[in-house]
């Protein structure tokens, strides 16, 4: 196992993997930027590193900052955390050349990835069902024929995208082209490569992920699913696991799909494998994730495993010594993510200064964050501020939980999702299991009227 | 008509000109903040007399940023 460790992430996440690394003995390096230099991430790391101004581009996308500061620090491997540089081919490669142990997948396995039109050819060749679209990366003169064959309305993706960032819906020809200019220059802009690939919009459909653990040995096992279909903009808002709506059969079925898929295209460490299951149970496939999932957390509290420690003992070569046996789905978990945002203007991100933040330690309750207000919340990272994961020996006591703790969580000053979120959570639809991905949108939209 | 940003955040990107005739919900710029894009769209239909900030400039929520004339 690596001595030093160096986390090239920030705010909750940064201080998940400081948490799990200190339990295991492993000395921590947290970076930071100028908007950071308070943070919890700083103040909990055994060492920290400014590596730039505020804005992402000038230091948690950095590499050169990242490996100078690896450097200066002796760190022997870097955890990416999610988003950022989590899935970046080129960052993965250059610790390798440098030395440094990656904490994800190899440079190759993260260019199959990143490009989703490659991953949904891999899905293909492995007998998955994919969602009806468009393999190939495609040039604007391709995009209406293929549009019409597909049929309206379709979802316009970016192939190395994520996070709902460069998708776009179109419901005729018109609002096709338009939506490709849009989503081609924000596609560019965020992954610096603006391919876009067509789908088939797909009504009423859930999404549902299988988390698939792996190690360099050949060992693939699965930690069941995640229930992750109330989504705005494309990016999730309540998760829990397990999913009141997958069969057992169905469960088989995603669960051997995706360490078939994760096996061919050779993927170590943690990965997710994404699908949607339409109101029939057809289930089809998006894409895989090759990193720690925000959403971890509800698979560790059903699981009782801890991801991040795994990942760590995967990323120092160490076999899995956990086996499929061992893993089963106990009680139910439901996370919430509190965020920035005023779900009352369609969810408009809302930076500004946080007076007070608390939470009371109650029994089956979770919440990471990295809070520690009085503070600014800065408009240059995302808007959340921190998960809420409650768990209880069935879906019922884990929602009632939820609930209780949400309504016990002190904000001041700061405009969030807490009574949003307690409202989804009371939801007859929620409670009953009635909803899909449009659930949570029409749901604001109703309570605004 | 005074035209207000609605966020707080930068502007990523102009997308019209002074001088432009828009449409109602025609977009004038677009913010970024969070790490997400807003645009900011034309409360009416007018000219757009004057554009008060530039790309890469942080704004305040409810900062008049440009002012369009009926």
């Amino acid at each position: 196992m690596f001595t030093k460790l160096l986390i090239a992430n920030r705010g909750e996440i940064a201080v998940r993997i400081i948490r799990a690394a200190h339990q295991m003995g492993i000395h921590t390096v947290a970076v930071y930027s100028d908007a950071d230099k308070d943070s919890m991430p700083v103040l909990l790391a055994d060492e920290a590193v400014h590596i730039g101004a505020s804005a992402l581009a000038e230091s948690y996308l950095s590499m050169d900052a990242i490996f100078e500061a690896a450097s200066k620090t002796g760190a022997e491997a870097i955890h990416p955390g999610y988003g950022l540089l989590s899935e970046n081919a080129l960052f993965s490669k250059g610790c390798k050349e440098r030395g440094l142990v990656f904490v994800g997948p190899s440079p190759e396995v993260l260019a199959i990835c990143g490009q989703k039109a490659e991953t949904r050819k891999k899905a293909r060749l492995c007998g998955l069902p994919v969602v009806p679209g468009s393999d190939d990366v495609l040039d604007k003169s391709q995009l209406l024929e293929i549009a019409e064959q597909i049929g309206y309305p379709v979802l316009l993706k970016a192939s190395a995208g994520g996070g709902g960032i460069g998708m776009g819906l179109a419901k005729n020809a018109r609002a096709l082209e338009k939506e490709w200019d849009r989503c081609q220059s924000r596609a560019e802009r965020a992954f610096g490569c603006g391919a876009i690939y067509l789908e088939a919009a797909l009504p009423s459909v859930r999404h549902i992920e299988i988390q698939v653990i792996s190690d360099g040995y050949g060992n693939y096992i699965h930690a069941f699913e995640r229930e992750c279909s109330l989504q705005r903009r494309h990016q999730k808002v309540v998760e829990e696991s397990p999913s009141p709506h997958l069969s057992p059969d169905l469960r088989r079925q995603l669960c051997d799909w995706s360490l078939s898929l994760c096996q061919s295209i050779g993927l170590v460490g943690l990965g997710t494998v994404e699908f949607l299951v339409d109101a029939q149970n057809h289930a089809y496939f998006i894409e895989v994730n090759p990193r720690l999932q925000v959403e971890h957390g509800i698979t560790e509290a059903v699981c009782g495993v801890d991801l991040v420690a795994l990942q760590l003992q995967m990323a120092a070569g160490e076999p899995l010594r956990l086996k499929q046996g061992d893993l089963v789905q106990k009680g139910s978990a439901i996370e919430c993510r509190l965020y920035a945002e005023d779900p009352m203007t369609g969810f408009l991100p809302k930076p500004g200064y946080l007076e007070h933040f608390s939470y009371a330690s109650e029994e089956g309750i979770r919440v990471d964050t990295a809070l520690q207000a009085p503070q600014e919340i800065p408009p240059f990272y995302d808007p959340l501020l921190a998960k809420l994961i409650a768990w209880g020996k069935d879906r019922e006591e884990a929602r009632l939980r939820a609930i209780h703790a949400l309504k016990a969580l002190q904000f001041k000053g700061l405009k969030q999702n807490q009574e949003f979120l307690i409202q989804v959570l009371q939801a007859d639809d929620f409670v009953s299991d009635q909803y899909n991905t449009q659930w949570l949108e029409a749901f604001a939209q109703s309570l605004r009227e | 008509m005074e035209v207000k940003a609605q966020i707080t955040g930068t502007v990523w990107k102009i997308e019209a000109q002074v001088g432009e005739t828009l449409e109602e919900e025609d977009e004038i710029l677009i913010f970024e903040s969070m790490k997400m894009e807003v645009p900011l769209c034309a409360p009416d239909s007018g000219i757009l007399k004057e554009l008060l900030v530039s790309e890469g400039e942080s704004v305040e929520e409810g900062q008049v940023v440009a002012i369009l004339e009926g």
